[in-house]
């Protein structure tokens, strides 16, 4: 085959370059804005490149006390939340999975059903109350602690084993949690990193349970904290430094330093973890 | 040999076991509010709970179709839906036949890197990024609008602009994601069926209309459907965080509304009758849908 490069190769090229330096610009912005000195910011002249880089505004960001706080309390929502729901998930989706299972498509069809109908934020948030959970971490865990869809894709996966393996198991005499521990686990691998994956970026970005469920700021998410320093304008913790002029241009490059703060672990992460979320994306989509 | 229920439970009690903590998560926190929905035709009092609170009827549900607010926010919801739907749907289909006409393999895979990147982004974050970049005094847009001689515009403060700001945003967050489905689907087209189109003299052009687009056609379909179904899933989160009330007359959605009248004002009846409303249109949607895209293929949401 003769490999012609026309008129069509570059003009696709080009609008795709164009494309990714769309996707791209705003970190880059963000990121020198943020890393430029005060006396730049203020001419209002960075778009893509630092001057005079300096990490003040980051240094300032992660001196601030509810930063530190968010960040933690982030931390321990993921971390807890992550390892509870891919429990849970895991035993869930590993019974369902099995054809025979007595009520097993009613269980299926309740749980199918809770995708296309919900009692609505009202119910719900009154039911959280009447649990009382609110103003607690449970309450940043307990009530999404397992998704539908991240449940059907391990069920889906599960299917997929071969019963001959579970069977041979079972000869070789391994009880009902012996083949799930043994065999069944370790050929998941990929399935439980995924939603885990899944679960554990679904819980670092949760602002609305934080929204409906927390009063009390010691316990507020990163984002919240976010939120309120960037589109609030709750910036009084922070040591503003004043002397390089304006106080409010310095202020810009505090709030992209906030920004980047809270999306660094998964911008960090994100070539590592990347072609999981792509296998879990593909997985998803095709159901049975 | 048949078993009896009681012996088919005794066979799986172990497997039950292992499902009772999400079958009790379902019905503590999916199933329970659903029966909470009954306090949309009460009086509902928070201290005398549902027990205690009198039923009033469709009392509530009167109410909202009477207030002048209903229709807007009715229209909002929908629109936005719509739009995104207009905008959002072919956009990682025109990305996916682009990648896909691509040569280079690393400049393939450079663009689709970048393009997920933004899906992983909390909606705080985007939602915090959008309002620095349009502030009208230190965001970039207005800098560069004004350097080509423009006025600056004060973006979230003005409802003309609110729909044309969420839908672009959505666009740059879900269409590198949203791509990967098409990329799948391109992948299992007969290379055959390229080298036949070839031999007939067809071009680029037209070997993506009349080989890769037939190809993506039932996939297309399909997803089209599903999103049909869920025109009125627009996120609460990203839409409360870029709206004020400034843009109330395009941005307030019917969760917002909820969100606002219902549960910061305690109105809890109100707000619940609302939310069945929503709830029910949405159910027929995506039932409906799901259905239809059932009988186009084997694949359907459940």
């Amino acid at each position: 085959m003769k490999q012609r490069t026309g008129l069509f190769d570059i003009v696709n090229v080009l609008i795709l370059a164009l494309f990714a330096c769309t996707m791209l610009f705003p970190f880059i912005h963000m990121a020198a804005v943020s890393l430029s000195s005060a006396e730049f910011v203020v001419g209002n002249r960075i778009s893509i490149w630092p001057k005079g880089i300096n990490f003040d505004a980051f240094a300032a960001v992660l001196s601030d006390k509810r930063i530190l706080t968010g960040y933690k309390n982030t931390l321990i929502y993921v971390v807890l939340g992550t390892t509870l729901s891919l429990i849970v998930t895991t035993m869930g989706a590993y019974s369902l999975s099995r054809r025979n299972l007595v009520f097993g498509k009613t269980f299926m069809l309740m749980i199918v059903f809770t995708i296309l109908f919900s009692g609505g934020m009202i119910p719900t948030y009154l039911t959280v109350r009447n649990y009382h959970l609110l103003d607690t971490i449970w309450a940043m865990v307990i009530p999404n602690l397992v998704t539908a869809f991240n449940l059907i894709i391990m069920r889906t996966f599960f299917q997929g084993i071969p019963r001959e393996l579970e069977e041979s198991g079972k000869i070789d005499g391994l009880s009902d949690a012996g083949i799930l521990t043994r065999i069944v686990l370790p050929l998941s691998k990929p399935v439980l990193l995924t939603v885990m994956l899944f679960y554990a970026v679904q819980i670092w970005g949760n602002f609305f349970s934080a929204l409906l469920y927390l009063r009390n700021a010691d316990l507020y998410p990163l984002q919240v904290i976010i939120r309120n320093i960037v589109m609030m304008g709750v910036i009084s913790d922070i040591t503003v430094s004043s002397a390089l002029g304006d106080k409010k241009v310095v202020l810009e490059s505090l709030k992209y330093a906030v920004i980047l703060v809270g999306t660094l672990p998964i911008l960090l992460f994100y070539p590592f973890i990347q072609k999981h979320f792509i296998k879990g994306a593909m997985m998803g989509s095709v159901k049975g | 040999m048949k078993l009896s229920i009681l012996g088919q439970i005794k066979r799986d009690r172990i497997f039950l076991l292992l499902l009772a903590p999400t079958m009790i998560f379902y019905i503590m926190f999916r199933y329970v509010p659903m029966f909470g929905i009954t306090i949309s035709f009460m009086d509902y009092n928070l201290f005398k709970g549902i027990a205690g609170s009198p039923w009033v009827g469709l009392k509530y549900y009167r109410m909202f179709f009477e207030n002048p607010d209903a229709r807007i926010i009715i229209k909002n919801t929908v629109l936005l839906g719509f739009y995104k739907l207009l905008f959002g749907f072919p956009a990682p289909i025109v990305l996916a036949l682009m990648l896909n006409e691509v040569r280079s393999m690393i400049f393939k895979r450079f663009v689709q890197t970048v393009s997920y990147m933004p899906y992983f982004l909390s909606i705080v974050v985007v939602a915090s990024m959008i309002d620095m970049f349009l502030s009208p005094s230190t965001g970039w847009l207005n800098h560069a609008l004004q350097d080509m001689g423009f006025p600056a515009i004060n973006f979230l403060q003005e409802p003309g602009w609110f729909r044309t700001i969420f839908v672009s945003s959505e666009i740059w967050q879900q269409v590198g994601w949203g791509s990967i489905i098409y990329l799948a689907a391109v992948t299992t087209i007969d290379p055959q069926l390229y080298e036949a189109a070839r031999m007939d003299g067809a071009g680029r052009l037209k070997q993506i209309w009349h080989v890769t687009l037939p190809g993506l056609a039932t996939t297309v379909a399909i997803m089209f459907l599903m999103q049909v179904g869920q025109i009125l899933e627009i996120s609460f989160e990203k839409v409360f965080l870029l709206s004020n009330a400034a843009t109330y007359d395009t941005s307030d959605i019917i969760s917002t509304y909820v969100y606002r009248i219902g549960l910061l004002q305690g109105n809890f009846s109100y707000g619940a009758a609302i939310d069945l409303f929503m709830g029910v249109i949405g159910f027929v949607l995506v039932y409906v849908s799901n259905r239809i895209s059932r009988r186009f293929s084997e694949t359907s949401l459940w």
